[in-house]
């Protein structure tokens, strides 16, 4: 079966965001005043699998062994049947 | 004493890394990403570049090339590698030492000449240098910002090799802007020893950094 796979990457709690720091910093320039600023990274594809714990299972040896570095990174996995 | 420099699609510090082994006694060699065996070598080069553009992480996907079996082979056969900027990022990536190197700090690519301070001698690279040695090379990089969450570990095995003297310019963690693993023979640096191994670039300071390998 087809699913639809969405991974979420967040820096981890506590960790330098510079990207971030910068776009709230530049939004300030343009005068707006925002707070908290946080970016996520959000990797999409479809993969072929029996049900979608074995496509859930998949997509975390994907996090682990190349999408994320665990160091820095916490992820979260979607899993939907394709096209939905 | 043959080395071998790594290239990835990409990686662009190659040659310059060639010239300075040369000059340093070597016999250096070019490997391509995909050659599975290095036993014919005695030390590995990581050069620096952008290997396949950056993306997703510095170093992330040459993390996971065939070659990258080839170094750890090299590692457990005891010979010394050396991974420069984005070869450091890379050896940060398969976990060869501990820790990354992420974005900078004010988020911008940052190229100067910085001053560094030799934290240890027992690495193979930088053992024709004094402890505490401070030696000028230039960095070139956007995600140079080392953080490990082991900091105690990296106090306790000695495994902090080159710190900045004075400016921090990217933000790293305790300055830090070079570490090697336990046994002290892998050895992920930022700044680029090899623009920095002839007088006339500016310094020769980066030059020990490849004799080290040649006479080891």
């Amino acid at each position: 079966m087809k699913y639809d796979a969405q991974v979420e990457i967040n820096l981890k709690k506590g960790m330098l965001n510079p990207e971030a720091s910068t776009i709230q910093r530049a939004l300030a320039l343009l005068n707006y005043q925002v707070e908290d600023t946080s970016t996520i990274e959000i990797i999409k594809f479809t993969l072929e699998a029996e049900d979608s714990d074995v496509a859930h299972d998949e997509v975390v040896e994907m996090c682990e062994r190349l999408l994320c570095n665990p160091v820095i990174h916490d992820y979260q996995i979607q899993i939907n049947p394709a096209g939905d | 004493m043959k080395v071998g420099i790594i290239r990835f699609p990409g990686s662009n510090c190659d040659r310059d890394v060639f010239h300075a082994l040369e000059l340093a006694g070597g016999q250096p060699d070019y490997v391509w990403w995909n050659q599975r065996d290095l036993s014919q070598f005695d030390a590995i080069v990581i050069p620096g570049g952008f290997s396949y553009g950056d993306y997703l992480r510095a170093g992330s996907i040459a993390a996971i090339t065939p070659v990258i079996e080839g170094i750890k082979d090299i590692v457990k056969d005891e010979k010394p590698v050396l991974g420069i900027c984005n070869g450091a990022q890379i050896l940060a990536e398969v976990g060869l030492v501990p820790g990354v190197f992420t974005l900078n700090e004010k988020a911008q690519f940052i190229c100067e000449w910085v001053e560094l301070e030799v934290k240890t001698t027992r690495t193979p690279f930088t053992r024709m240098y004094h402890k505490k040695e401070v030696i000028k090379m230039p960095i070139a990089h956007a995600e140079g910002r080392y953080y490990t969450e082991y900091i105690d570990q990296l106090h306790d095995q000695d495994q902090i090799v080159l710190a900045f003297e004075g400016e921090n310019p990217n933000g790293s963690m305790e300055a830090i802007t070079g570490v090697c693993d336990q046994e002290g023979l892998v050895c992920a640096i930022m700044p680029h020893p090899e623009r920095a191994s002839e007088y006339i670039l500016g310094s020769d300071d980066g030059l020990k950094f490849f004799k080290g390998i040649i006479n080891y």
